[in-house]
């Protein structure tokens, strides 16, 4: 099949594609690249002139910038994390033969389809309010004064509420997954006596590996990127104690209105975004090849 | 890896997964619930499950507030125009990199996903001027534009990888049998790969219809979608509690609905090439 | 015969035109999702019925999304809006640059001279008013009478802060779920620094000095810090570092709290039908320290027209109607007068029905309590009660807002907290040019 005329008529068959991607990045990161060296503030338009790295060097220097890039890192790795491990645990559990599996799939994925904003507001305000709140309740119920979830708690907080969001694809990708595992596999190691664990260890986990590297690898990308639920809920706060790196440039470009600072910030974000793509593809990528 | 298993095994394990599925939906319940009470009953402490005082008012105030069914047909428009233009540029593309991969395809693929790598927050500018200039802003278009380009990286993924998974064997078989190129595509690969495109197309329309940063910088009348009614309901002075759940609730409900409906498919072509 | 046929068609058909014409003139309306502006959508037909040439599409947002929308509209000329709502922030900044249409030509009947003085000078640069007060609001305190008999004290009209504390440490009832007070700790330059801004005014700190320099390691700041924490850490609600306009609303109207120092438009609320002690609320001015200033702001939501605008004579004819005395008597025979928007006319507080309001005046003389022009003790080169009207202020009060709020998380001591904030805001001045 691989002739020439194949491959060319298959080089045009790509090419929209990538001809439209590349138009979508350049142009973007051209314009946020020089503004990167400009003074551009939305309200002072009569001031600007180029500015050289001082907006980098805002940014390495403010106060809170080596918080929000650990906070950046500390959302992604927990929200991997947790979403990793009770995926897999939930999908091995809604796996086996149970009463209602449709119905209970539909439950498990609900979360997916409620859109980032509802989510943090749902949980900010039935859940984890200090008055209102049903945590609040059930601790009052128990006679224990409530926890302060944003206020003492606030980046543990948002993780939990991002996993909540996350958990139904990483339990989907598990289960589409485990449902392509081989019976007979399983079933022989039984009659030789293998431990559930054993049998976890040596033949479900290793089946999964490719899942787990693809929920890795696409939270990761969508998690670097995150503000929406920390701006409805903590506000980066109390302080900086909840700011991330997409954070901290969401202050600057909307806050402060100032646009050559939050282009620098940019930049910065997709310098950590490479960083942390290009450990990833070291670290797991070779699961993806065959 | 359905096997057969003692009643009192099914048994556990039905009930721990119902008591896990209920934890991991309860919010949304509670949502709903809250969306039917009065505003005094959502905020009573100690919450009320079943004495509240029900009603309907909430969504009676929010449809007369706000011109839902423009938000909705809007959020439509753009969530399935974006999937669909998406769908028709990254099936050839998918297409050809699976089944004539150069030494680069893996590459590609990669570059592709880092487009995505640019937070929002930091080209909001940038993309607002272009959008202004060229006369997309607060247009339909402009947004299936926009979202389809934020999510062609994911499309293109997931249909590769699926396409991927077809056997090249078959694809010889059929060609030994003399059929065209047309015939091997419209009878033979089209049928394997229709759940991969049907779940790769579901789950755009719920990435898109659920994107809630550009859909709101974006727009402000005539293209606004759901997201943009959410945001009219949130924190306005006084208690709304209620009134935004009822509004979430109408927000939400047709994706949900729709992925209930549809979530065998998802779960089927959802493999991300996670499946050897 | 022919002729006046052709005549009488001609002038037929440029009527039509004509009539088609202004029939399409629709005029987009940018607006927060408070309950005035709300109300005010549900009275449309009134002005369809005056103006049946104008269609009005809403954009409703909320207050954050919308500033963020507006702004980024008017500072690229985008033109997608053709009345913005804003507040008394904005408009001096935006008419300084230019970028909105000045309103001196309203009709006679309109009546500009009615508007509130304080109000009406925080919308005017140099002579042009640049934006019609919707409503206009300070900041009072407001109190469970109950709980204040039952502790044996008694609210003077204008208390002082040492009235405030004494009051709040005798109505606090832990076992009961009662603060003694509530007040904003979530960070943002709308929210707590709203109040800290204006509460320093009555302690006699001030933003910057004559020559733009940040006074934040001044005694004054220091006073007015030490005061706030200590009230809220001993008085205040659990979580309150989270608590903005609305979370307090919230618990006022639950009866969580003994006194609330806020906007005066909450009053409306927590005497209406969602409060449960609607009918124990008191009112007084917002506190002092003997110094001349109390601590309360000013702010006015303001209907404007950006220069952007390619309908500015329907926009025009949308504004009047909007903030005129016919529409104020619309709403009160509508609605009560009671839900009139408040704190913009003279001439309703000297209307005898709305005098019988139980807030009406205590609104207007808090709002006569505040001069955006002299908001301290001390002189300041800016303008602005509860904020400083320049362009930065938003980035700055937000910033020093973080930081104030992790002091009242416990996360901080108020002396390190005003050192950050003093150094954060020495460094934005030097790079906003106003200082070296």
């Amino acid at each position: 099949m691989s002739t020439q005329s194949t491959r060319l008529a298959a080089r045009l068959m790509v090419a929209p594609s990538v001809f439209v991607l590349f138009i979508w990045m350049i142009v973007p990161l051209a314009m946020t690249l020089y503004f990167s060296f400009r003074f551009f503030r939305l309200l002072t338009p009569e001031r600007s002139g180029w500015v050289g790295f001082t907006h980098y060097l805002w940014f390495l220097n403010a106060p809170d910038f080596w918080l929000a890039l650990f906070n950046t890192l500390a959302l992604v790795g927990g929200v991997l994390v947790i979403t990793v491990i009770l995926g897999v645990l939930i999908a091995l559990l809604i796996d086996q033969p149970v009463k209602g599996q449709g119905m209970l799939r539909i439950l498990v994925i609900a979360p997916f389809f409620v859109m980032p904003p509802v989510a943090a507001s749902i949980w900010e305000n039935l859940f984890m309010h200090p008055q209102n709140g049903l945590f609040s309740a059930i601790a009052r119920g128990f006679g224990q004064q409530p926890i302060l979830f944003l206020e003492n708690y606030p980046l543990m907080s948002v993780i939990g509420i991002v996993s909540w969001e996350w958990l139904p694809f990483a339990t989907l990708i598990f289960l589409t997954a485990l449902q392509s595992l081989s019976s007979e596999q399983l079933e022989a190691a039984e009659m030789d006596g293998a431990s559930p664990l054993n049998r976890f260890r040596y033949i479900i986990l290793p089946h999964l590996t490719r899942a787990i590297t693809v929920v890795i690898l696409i939270q990761t990308i969508f998690l670097l990127g995150i503000f929406g639920e920390i701006f409805t809920t903590t506000q980066g706060g109390p302080g900086s104690a909840s700011t991330t790196l997409p954070y901290m440039i969401f202050k600057q470009a909307i806050v402060a209105k100032d646009i050559g600072r939050a282009a620098a910030g940019g930049i910065i974000a997709v310098i950590l975004a490479n960083i942390v793509a290009y450990f990833l593809m070291r670290g797991i990528g070779r699961h993806l090849d065959n | 890896m359905a096997r057969a298993a003692s009643p009192r095994r099914t048994l556990l394990t039905t009930l721990a997964a119902w008591s896990v599925a209920l934890v991991i939906f309860f919010p949304v319940l509670w949502m709903i619930l809250t969306s039917f009470k009065t505003e005094a009953s959502a905020v009573a402490m100690p919450p009320e499950f079943l004495s509240a005082d029900w009603t309907l008012e909430n969504y009676e105030t929010v449809w007369s507030r706000s011109d839902y069914p423009r938000f909705f047909w809007n959020s439509v428009v753009i969530s399935v125009g974006s999937t669909l233009l998406g769908l028709a540029i990254a099936i050839p593309a998918a297409w050809s990199m699976a089944f004539v991969p150069g030494k680069r395809t893996k590459d590609l693929l990669m570059w592709m996903l880092s487009t995505k790598m640019m937070p929002a927050v930091a080209v909001l500018i940038p993309l607002y001027l272009v959008f202004q200039r060229i006369g997309l802003f607060d247009t339909k278009l402009g947004l299936i534009l926009a979202l389809m380009l934020m999510n062609l990286p994911i499309i293109i993924w997931m249909l590769y990888t699926y396409f991927k998974e077809i056997p090249g064997e078959i694809l010889e078989a059929a060609r030994m049998d003399g059929a065209s190129l047309w015939n091997e595509i419209v009878y033979v690969l089209t049928p394997m790969a229709l759940p991969g495109i049907a779940s790769t197309m579901l789950l755009n329309i719920i990435l898109a219809w659920n994107e809630a940063f550009w859909t709101i910088t974006l727009t402000t009348t005539k293209a606004a979608p759901l997201s943009a009614f959410i945001a009219s309901f949130s924190a306005p002075q006084g208690l709304f509690y209620a009134k935004l759940s009822a509004a979430s609730a109408m927000a939400i409900l047709p994706i949900l609905i729709l992925g209930w409906f549809s979530q065998k498919q998802l779960v089927r072509g959802l493999t991300f090439g996670a499946v050897k | 015969m022919k002729m006046t046929l052709r005549a009488l068609l001609g002038a037929t058909v440029s009527l039509t035109l004509a009539g088609a014409a202004l029939a399409e003139t629709t005029i987009t309306v940018a607006t927060v999702n408070n309950g005035d502006m709300i109300r005010m959508q549900g009275l449309m037909d009134d002005f369809y019925a005056k103006h049946p040439d104008i269609k009005v599409e809403w954009v409703t947002l909320e207050e954050n999304v919308l500033r963020q929308n507006v702004t980024t509209d008017i500072a690229t000329g985008g033109g997608q809006y053709d009345v913005l709502t804003i507040g008394t922030y904005e408009v001096p900044i935006w008419g300084k640059q230019g970028w909105l249409v000045s309103l001196n030509d309203l009709p006679a009947e309109y009546d500009v001279d009615d508007l509130l003085p304080a109000i009406r000078g925080g919308l005017t640069v140099d002579g042009n008013l640049y934006a019609a007060p919707f409503y206009g609001e300070s900041s009072m305190v407001m109190y469970r009478k109950d709980l204040m008999e039952a502790a044996g004290l008694t609210m003077p009209d204008a208390p002082t802060w040492a009235d405030i504390e004494k009051a709040a440490a005798a109505m606090t009832n832990r076992d009961q779920d009662i603060n003694g007070v509530c007040l904003r700790g979530k960070a943002g330059w709308g929210e707590n620094m709203a109040f800290l801004t204006a509460m320093s005014n009555s302690f006699g700190a001030r933003w910057f000095d004559e020559n733009w320099n940040p006074q934040f390691d001044q005694p004054e700041w220091k006073a007015t810090l030490d005061f706030y924490l200590n009230l809220m850490n001993n008085y205040g609600p659990a979580g309150a570092s989270n608590n903005g306009f609305n979370e307090n609303l919230t618990l006022f109207q639950q009866g969580k709290c003994g006194m609330w120092i806020d906007a005066t438009v909450a009053a409306s609320f927590v005497t209406g039908k969602d409060s449960t002690v609607a009918d124990k609320v008191g009112f007084a001015l917002a506190p002092d320290n003997g110094l001349g200033k109390r601590g309360n702001w000013l702010w006015a939501w303001s209907l404007a027209i950006p220069s952007s605008s390619d309908a500015q004579d329907a926009a025009k004819a949308f504004v009047n109607w909007a903030t005129s005395k016919e529409y104020l008597e619309l709403v009160a025979s509508k609605e009560g007068w009671a839900n009139v928007p408040p704190g913009t006319r003279t001439s309703l507080y000297e209307n005898p029905e709305y005098a019988k309001v139980p807030f009406a005046k205590m609104t207007l003389d808090s709002i006569n309590a505040a001069d955006p022009n002299a908001p301290t003790v001390k002189p300041v080169p800016y303008v602005g009660v509860q904020f400083v009207a320049i362009p930065e202020f938003q980035g700055l009060g937000t910033t020093v807002g973080e930081i104030f709020s992790a002091a009242l998380a416990g996360q901080k001591t108020a002396d390190e907290a005003l050192a950050e904030a003093q150094a954060a805001v020495t460094d934005e001045m030097k790079a906003a040019g106003y200082i070296q």
